[in-house]
């Protein structure tokens, strides 16, 4: 698998999101710690079909993190992108990797 | 079938309640009905007339829906009234000469005013205190008038003396007997009262037999047996009720020795035709002077008249009231008649409490109550004589303060279930409890529910300890806790971060809290810790607590893109400024509105555009209105005294002072003021958080007020203002709303929620009863120093702009913001008008 550099982990705040533009696609990056911790859905709303899920709050449910939509607080599971309240609306989840203080995402392949 | 002629005479709260009972049970159809009213306006709530002084409308105290009699298909004929009843013919001759016909009559003509035959008696500046019409001819006096004299300590005349004090007069209470209400209370509890009016500045003069009113001038002089004088201004008499029935008396219709039409336990009179319900009604001789006797009969007779079995069986004259704002209640035997009667008293003059119980010879049953200056038990021992609960071995632990002697258990679960919690609308424990199995959660939804205390109120206690017992028993769990990572309240958590000088939402989580956190308490507690500490939102461990708008300092609109709105205080803006706001709009093609809160907002921005769109418009001297935020988010103003014919006071300047000094202040939800620049409250201040009014003597101040989902009206705080006091007033009401609502509370819910409402509210904020008033102002102020232009101070920040990027690795803009024109604008395009943004599966 090929990867891009994305941004420094540091631009990510702890807690917080950002989102990255590859192609034509948006990702969601998640850091929910101050470690090197980083987590990767696409950026797409499922329910509204707006792209704005980076900007939404890291929450804890069942023991695990998923991320709040911005828009009307449906919550997609960090690890998977599994839709807690509608498994039928989950959202597409990448594997993300940390290297020397550096954020990468795969290339997305043709 | 043909429908039934029903005729009602009188439309006040009994004569609606029946309608109410009987539109409610009978067929569509089934009854053609005609009601008849002496006054100008339909049933309103005499019990509140007061209150008509704080709201100055009609439709506060009315009791029926505008559409009530339209939707019923009742003929409502107001300001006329019934002469004669020809009961061979079966029809009734009014004084506008109309002649109605009937099948069935029913009697609500209510109760006169008695005014003792006393020489001066009939001066225009003597009124009596019973309808909306005697209020205004009240207040009217009143404007010229220093000083006011209430004839009569009963119930009602305290009422007015409420009223006389609350237009400003310097007033007087004059009673025959020694003491006040002395049908409810006896002589030490109607002494306990007397002393706590006295305080208030009302002056009592009992065992005074007034015997001539002489006028001089613009003055007036009571004239007492005992020699005694008092010169007033007006007076109003208060000297008890006589029942209205000069209909039945001209009618040949049986009349009750003491007056009343005599009526049996179906409420009908001695023509199977007629029934009469209410004040006018006299049962076994007797006639009831309160409301919930009233209501009982309304029903008795709707229940009669549609053939269901159903029966008046007398009415205790049992009573909760506040008077004068000291709480009062009377149970029953009060003054211990009932032979062999013995009695416990508790009596605590610094506090200013005084209460007595009546008990049986044996001690096993009660009988009575006196209560003065704290009513807390009243509905259990209301309960406890009416159902003959048993007695526990000390009865005197039943008015025992907590710590001087352990209280029985709670009384609700002794109730039998068919216990009567609400007389007025006669609701019983078992229908509280089937609500609450029906999912009913709070007592706003009991009310809407069953109607129970909707009335005088005085059962509310009583509903939420039925509602607590019933939501244990069926396994409910009702929390308040934040969220499952916090178990505190909002207030509790508050106090715990304020008083523990905790800064970050990881110490209040490690500390008071477990696990990660949530969308619930992360933006919660950066609520309490702006709320507390003022610090800048976008700090950035704070910053990741925020929801969207509160993190990128707009509004996130549907489509992704955020909204601009800079701050107009008081809706005032200049030329330049409103040019330098559409260059911004053009430059930027941001589609501009007028919005609900009198400024311009700016849509559509791009989340990377905001740094360089709030950088033009602080140039040009705006600054954030906030308008994404948990906070003050406008005043609203009526142009006032500067430009208004009208207006009295500078609405404009005094809403811009007050936009300035609570701005940029988290609070637990937005807040919205408003103030009117005079009486005609252009500003619809009473539909606001804060409504503040104009008046000749200053500013009143109302609070509780919201539009939107829920419509409320304000409630009076304090009036006749002066601008220092306001602001004191409304520093405490501001922290004191940030310390401890609910989350996500607005005001209305809040003041609703708090136990006691504006009363409570009023002695904390304006009599500074729990001392809070320094340490809240104080509060304020700190808060207030620590004020910044979010906007600024981000823009001051060179790492934040890039925050503001759409794409964290790259300059681009978001592509899927798209935008369709309208109307000469643009407007977020639908999803069928997008170009699609293709999506395939990663690589693995």
């Amino acid at each position: 698998m090929d990867w891009i550099r994305i941004c420094p982990l540091d631009a990510i705040l702890p807690g917080g999101g950002a989102c990255a533009l590859i192609g034509a696609r948006q990702v969601a990056l998640f850091r929910p710690y101050a470690d090197e911790r980083v987590f990767a859905l696409d950026n797409v709303d499922p329910f509204a079909h707006v792209s704005v899920l980076s900007r939404g709050l890291i929450v804890e449910h069942q023991g695990e993190l998923w991320v709040a939509s911005p828009l009307k607080k449906q919550r997609f599971r960090l690890s998977d992108g599994q839709c807690l309240e509608d498994p039928d609306y989950s959202v597409l989840s990448l594997p993300v990797e940390v290297r020397e203080g550096m954020v990468y995402l795969p290339v997305q392949k043709d | 079938m043909t429908a039934t002629r029903l005729l009602v005479v009188g439309n006040g709260m009994v004569g609606q309640r029946f309608l109410e009972e009987l539109v409610d049970k009978a067929w569509p159809g089934e009854y053609d009905i005609t009601v008849i009213g002496a006054e100008p306006r339909p049933a309103y709530d005499r019990v509140h007339l007061s209150s008509y002084f704080a709201h100055h409308t009609d439709e506060d105290l009315a009791l029926a829906k505008p559409d009530f009699f339209t939707r019923h298909g009742i003929h409502l004929h107001l300001g006329e009234a019934v002469k004669r009843i020809d009961r061979a013919r079966h029809q009734v001759e009014t004084n506008l000469g109309a002649v109605i016909g009937y099948d069935k009559l029913v009697l609500a003509t209510g109760s006169f005013p008695w005014v003792p035959p006393i020489a001066g008696s009939a001066h225009p500046a003597c009124f009596v205190y019973r309808t909306i019409d005697d209020l205004k001819a009240i207040e009217a006096r009143a404007r010229g008038a220093k000083s006011g004299v209430v004839v009569g300590g009963g119930l009602l005349g305290l009422e007015a003396a409420g009223a006389l004090k609350a237009l400003g007069l310097e007033t007087h209470v004059i009673e025959y007997a020694p003491v006040l209400m002395a049908e409810q209370l006896d002589r030490m509890g109607g002494e306990m009262l007397r002393r706590k009016i006295d305080a208030l500045g009302v002056q009592v003069h009992t065992g005074k037999d007034t015997r001539e009113i002489v006028t001089h001038g613009q003055g007036h002089k009571l004239r007492f047996a005992d020699g005694g004088v008092l010169d007033v201004d007006l007076i109003v008499f208060s000297t008890g009720i006589r029942p209205q029935d000069t209909l039945a008396r001209y009618g040949e219709l049986p009349v009750a020795e003491r007056g009343g039409i005599v009526i049996d336990d179906h409420c009908l009179t001695a023509d199977p035709d007629i029934y009469a319900i209410g004040e006018c009604a006299a049962w076994r001789g007797q006639f009831f002077g309160l409301v919930a006797p009233g209501y009982k009969m309304a029903q008795v007779a709707a229940d009669h008249l549609m053939g269901c079995d159903n029966a008046f069986t007398g009415a205790d004259m049992s009573a909760k009231l506040k008077l004068l704002g000291v709480s009062v209640g009377s149970i029953g035997d009060a003054h211990g008649r009932t032979p062999g009667a013995q009695s416990y008293v508790y009596q605590d003059d610094h506090g200013g409490v005084y209460k007595k119980l009546v008990v049986s010879a044996d001690g096993r049953e009660l009988l009575g109550a006196v209560l003065v200056g704290d009513v807390d038990d009243y509905g259990e021992l209301l309960q406890m004589k009416r159902n003959a609960l048993p007695m526990p071995a000390h009865p005197d632990t039943l008015i025992l303060p907590a710590y001087a002697g352990a209280r029985p258990a709670s009384g609700v679960s002794a109730l039998p279930g068919s216990a009567v919690i609400c007389s007025c609308f006669d609701v019983s424990k078992d229908r509280i409890a089937a609500a609450v199995a029906g999912g009913c959660r709070s007592v706003e939804e009991i009310k809407a529910a069953t109607g129970a205390g909707t009335g005088c109120g005085g059962c509310v206690p009583l509903i939420a300890q039925v509602l607590n017992a019933e939501l244990s028993r069926q396994g409910i769990e009702v929390s308040n806790h934040l969220c499952q990572h916090f178990a505190h309240s909002r207030q509790a958590l508050f106090h715990l971060i304020k008083v523990n000088q905790v800064k970050t939402f990881d110490e209040a989580i490690r500390r008071f809290g477990q696990g990660y956190g949530c969308e619930v308490c992360k933006p919660a507690v950066a609520s309490i810790l702006a709320s507390a500490w003022n610090d800048y939102a976008l700090r950035p461990d704070l910053a990741v607590l925020q929801e969207t708008n509160d993190a990128f300092l707009g509004n996130l609109q549907k489509d992704g893109s955020y909204s601009v709105i800079p701050r107009m205080a008081g809706g005032e803006v200049t030329p330049e400024g409103l040019m330098a706001l559409a260059q911004v709009a053009r430059d930027f093609q941001l589609y501009t509105k007028v919005t609900g809160a009198q400024r311009i907002g700016l849509f559509g921005a791009r989340k990377g555009d905001l740094p360089r769109i709030w950088a033009r418009l602080i140039d040009a001297g705006f600054e954030s209105g906030q308008a994404y935020a948990k906070s003050l988010r406008m005043v609203k103003t009526c142009v006032g005294s500067t430009w208004c014919r009208y207006g009295v006071q500078d609405s404009v300047g005094f809403g811009v002072e007050l936009e300035h000094r609570y701005k940029g202040l988290r609070t637990p939800h937005k807040m919205k003021f408003g103030i009117s620049g005079c009486t005609r409250e252009c500003a619809e201040a009473q539909g606001k958080d804060v409504g503040i009014i104009a008046t000749d003597a200053g500013w009143n101040l109302y609070v509780g007020g919201n539009g939107g989902m829920k419509p409320r009206h304000a409630e009076l705080l304090a009036a006749d203002l002066d601008r220092d006091t306001l602001l004191r007033y409304l520093d405490r009401f501001v922290m004191l709303y940030a310390q401890s609502a609910d989350k996500l509370q607005r005001t209305a819910a809040w003041v609703e929620s708090l136990d006691g409402g504006i009363d409570y509210l009023r002695t904390t904020i304006v009599d500074d009863a729990l001392g809070l008033g320094a340490q809240l102002e104080a509060d304020l102020a700190m808060l207030r120093a620590a004020y910044q232009c979010e906007w600024q101070r981000t823009l001051a920040d060179p790492a934040h702009p890039s925050r503001f990027a759409d794409f964290i690795n790259s300059p681009a803009a978001d592509p899927g913001l798209q935008y369709v024109p309208v109307r000469g604008q643009l407007r977020p395009a639908a999803l069928e008008e997008r170009r699609t943004i293709a999506i395939h599966r990663v690589e693995d």
